[in-house]
């Protein structure tokens, strides 16, 4: 069986003070082979829990993941991870971040060198190969991470919120590059990002997760990256059922925040 | 109680020392913002620069609008060695810059004896105040007429001199004939007389106590002027001081920091990557490292004195321990101090532990590792120049010690700017080394 299986999956940890959290729970994701997932949701409902239970970093309580028929049990090449910002290795140049997956395959120098080239001319910093990372843009940084991830030809892409601390313009090229690389590669992507433009614009299918516990609210399958593929991605944004959808997520989320205040406020009082 | 009080005592003695000093203080202070003046003034009439900071407004508070400035640095040092050389009498400096030296050639003053008659009688005593190691010949006088006879005498520049000027006279104090007067102005038993050449004054028991003027410059003895220094330095150089050169002194100081720090990063890096990396490490480790840290390594001096003696092993031991503790902090915060991201990022690339060892976590730790390091040299040398202090044979610390029972003030400012200077290239050399090796410090 391929694609990703995330089954009845559950998350409790106690805490020092004796009491425990629930950051999932019952979540069951089903995702083919070439889909891109969005997770959306407000702070606290567990969304970056649930991609570092995939990533492997952390062992959930109930229930298990399965990529391509096998049982997830840590961290490993086939799940690539893209993260915030920082995590690339600043000792190293840009062609040797993007080299690393390869190298620590022990991949033979000269394929290795044709893999990184290939990808610096994707992400469009072929002659920035040899700069320091810590030389580059934040977006050239974010860049360089996903060709990294790239190098390694993994088959589940797990970016949490890849786009996060780039300026709005910077976001949109980026947000047209991650769309380009997945419909080009055909990897299985989840990504969890707080906007739902950036959601909506880049999910095959969308999922938008509620708080205490952690679980999923709502699930939706979206036209939108299709379309933006080749496309302006502005022009997809003025499609009536872009706005549409964008508003009701936008108060569902509201709500959920509302009520999180109420609670605590409620046991506060 | 009486241990306050003694601490009272103190620290009023120390307090009034300090208010001694502020009028001096305050001088330099005045000195500087002087300068300043000036150097505002001269460059308004350079051409004026418009780089970016120049242009800034606000300068007072903002950071990165004050840089050092390079002439106020250069003046500052000149001045230094100017005061130095105005108040040794240098003689790299044009006379009329120093300080009022001591009084140096003849002179003279007269002195009455009244008998117990009620007779009184004058007598002269040249005085000739020459420089000390200087060759002098005595003053010859004729004795004179009258009861009381003149004297010659002879002083070294900066001391005093005790003179019974009535022991060649006629009438003496057994027969109750005593001293009253010196050039005319009536002295008493505790008085004294101020004169052109400094001042006389006399003793409880009726004796004359001449003292030169000392003026405002150092003997040699406590402060050498630079010159002194320098030739010194060249001396030393040449033909070493006790028995071993003045390269094997800073050479065996200079092998023990190293051989010692080297030594302390070989055991405290791999004991900081333990207790960065696993519990049980730092668990056992903690309590060691914790109460090790803030023990002086000087206090260790005596311990290492006893189990090792005062050879090389003990200093090479007391050096080892000084670098110890910190290399396993610096090593233990540098692999905590790693983003978790970056781990997971390179276990999600398919590392290994050891390649997540390899390739992350010892390049990210090796900026702490260097800040580190350059803390431990500092110490180590300070250390090491502590411990030669206390027993050595060789060292850049035994020779100022030995220096300094000898009162040889000059080898001992010598090796005191020698040991700074090499402590200060030192921290330059790690400088340059992390600049070198580890140039994405602080760029994470």
């Amino acid at each position: 069986m391929t694609g990703l299986q995330i089954s009845d999956l559950s998350m409790r940890f106690d805490l020092p003070n004796g009491s425990s959290i629930q950051a999932l729970k019952d979540v069951n994701i089903s995702l083919n082979e070439g889909e891109l997932l969005s997770v959306l949701g407000p702070s606290g409902c567990g969304k970056t829990t649930l991609l570092n239970i995939v990533a492997g970093f952390l062992a959930p309580t109930d229930g298990q993941i399965e990529l391509n028929g096998h049982r997830v049990e840590g961290p490993a090449a086939e799940r690539g991870m893209v993260f915030q910002q920082g995590a690339l290795f600043e000792w190293m140049s840009v062609r040797e971040n993007v080299g690393f997956g390869p190298r620590m395959k022990g991949m033979k120098p000269d394929e290795k060198r044709k893999i990184v080239d290939h990808l610096l001319d994707v992400v469009g910093l072929q002659e920035f190969k040899e700069k320091a990372v810590y030389e580059l843009s934040g977006g050239m940084q974010q860049r360089v991470a996903l060709a990294r991830c790239l190098a390694n030809e993994p088959d589940v892409i797990l970016m949490d919120e890849p786009l996060g601390a780039l300026d709005a313009l910077t976001r949109e090229k980026m947000q047209g590059l991650v769309l380009k690389l997945w419909k080009e590669t055909g990897k299985t992507i989840i990504l969890i990002t707080h906007s739902v433009e950036e959601a909506l614009l880049l999910g095959e299918r969308l999922i938008v997760m509620a708080p205490r516990p952690g679980r999923i609210h709502k699930e939706y399958r979206l036209p939108f990256a299709d379309l933006g593929v080749g496309q302006d991605l502005r022009e997809v944004k003025k499609h009536p059922q872009f706005a549409e959808t964008r508003e009701e997520i936008l108060s569902m989320i509201w709500n959920m925040e509302e009520e999180i205040m109420g609670r605590t406020e409620g046991t506060d009082a | 109680m009486t241990l306050l009080g003694e601490l009272w005592e103190e620290l009023v003695e120390v307090l009034l020392t300090l208010v001694s000093a502020i009028p001096y203080v305050i001088g330099y202070v005045a000195l500087i913002l002087l300068t300043a003046l000036i150097w505002r003034l001269v460059k308004r009439v350079l051409t004026p620069k418009k780089d970016y900071v120049s242009l800034k407004t606000v300068t007072f508070g903002d950071e990165s609008a004050v840089v050092s400035n390079n002439v106020a640095s250069v003046v500052s040092i000149v001045f230094l060695f100017v005061l130095w050389g105005a108040f040794t009498g240098s003689k790299l400096l044009p006379g009329f810059l120093h300080a009022p030296g001591p009084f140096i050639g003849d002179a003279s003053f007269t002195y009455t004896v009244t008998a117990a008659d009620g007779a009184t009688d004058d007598a002269t005593v040249a005085v000739r105040v020459y420089p000390n190691g200087a060759d002098v010949e005595d003053i010859t006088i004729e004795p004179g007429e009258g009861f009381a006879k003149n004297d010659a005498i002879n002083i070294v520049a900066y001391r005093s001199s005790l003179f019974r000027v009535d022991e060649n006279d006629e009438l003496g104090r057994e027969d109750e004939a005593f001293i009253t007067a010196v050039d005319g102005q009536a002295l008493e038993s505790g008085g004294s007389v101020a004169m052109d050449f400094g001042r006389v004054s006399m003793t409880p028991r009726g004796t004359l106590n001449i003292y030169p003027s000392t003026g405002w410059q150092m003997e040699p003895i406590w402060l050498p002027p630079p010159e002194a220094v320098w030739s010194r330095l060249v001396e030393i150089a040449d033909t070493g001081f006790r028995n071993s050169t003045l390269w094997e002194h800073l050479g065996f100081s200079l092998f023990r920091v190293i051989v010692g720090f080297a030594l302390g990063a070989a055991v405290g890096i791999p004991l900081g990557y333990a207790m960065g990396l696993s519990n049980w490490f730092r668990g056992w480790f903690d309590p060691i490292v914790e109460f090790m840290r803030p023990v002086p390594p000087l206090a260790l001096i005596p311990l290492v004195i006893i189990w090792a003696g005062i050879g090389e092993v003990g200093k090479i031991i007391l050096l080892f321990l000084a670098a110890l503790w910190i290399m396993a902090i610096a090593a233990r915060s540098g692999v905590s101090g790693v983003r978790i991201s970056k781990v997971h990022a390179a276990y999600s690339l398919g590392a290994s532990k050891w390649q997540i060892m390899r390739f992350v976590i010892i390049p990210n730790s090796l900026p702490e590792i260097f800040t580190g390091a350059r803390v431990a040299m500092g110490v180590c040398w300070g250390t090491v120049v502590a411990a030669e202090l206390v027993a050595a044979e060789k060292g850049a610390g035994m020779m100022i010690m030995t220096a300094s029972k000898f009162q040889n003030t000059d080898i001992v400012l010598m090796g005191i700017i020698l040991i700074g200077v090499i402590g200060f290239s030192i921290d330059m050399l790690m400088r340059q080394a992390e600049k070198w090796l580890v140039p994405w410090k602080g760029k994470g």
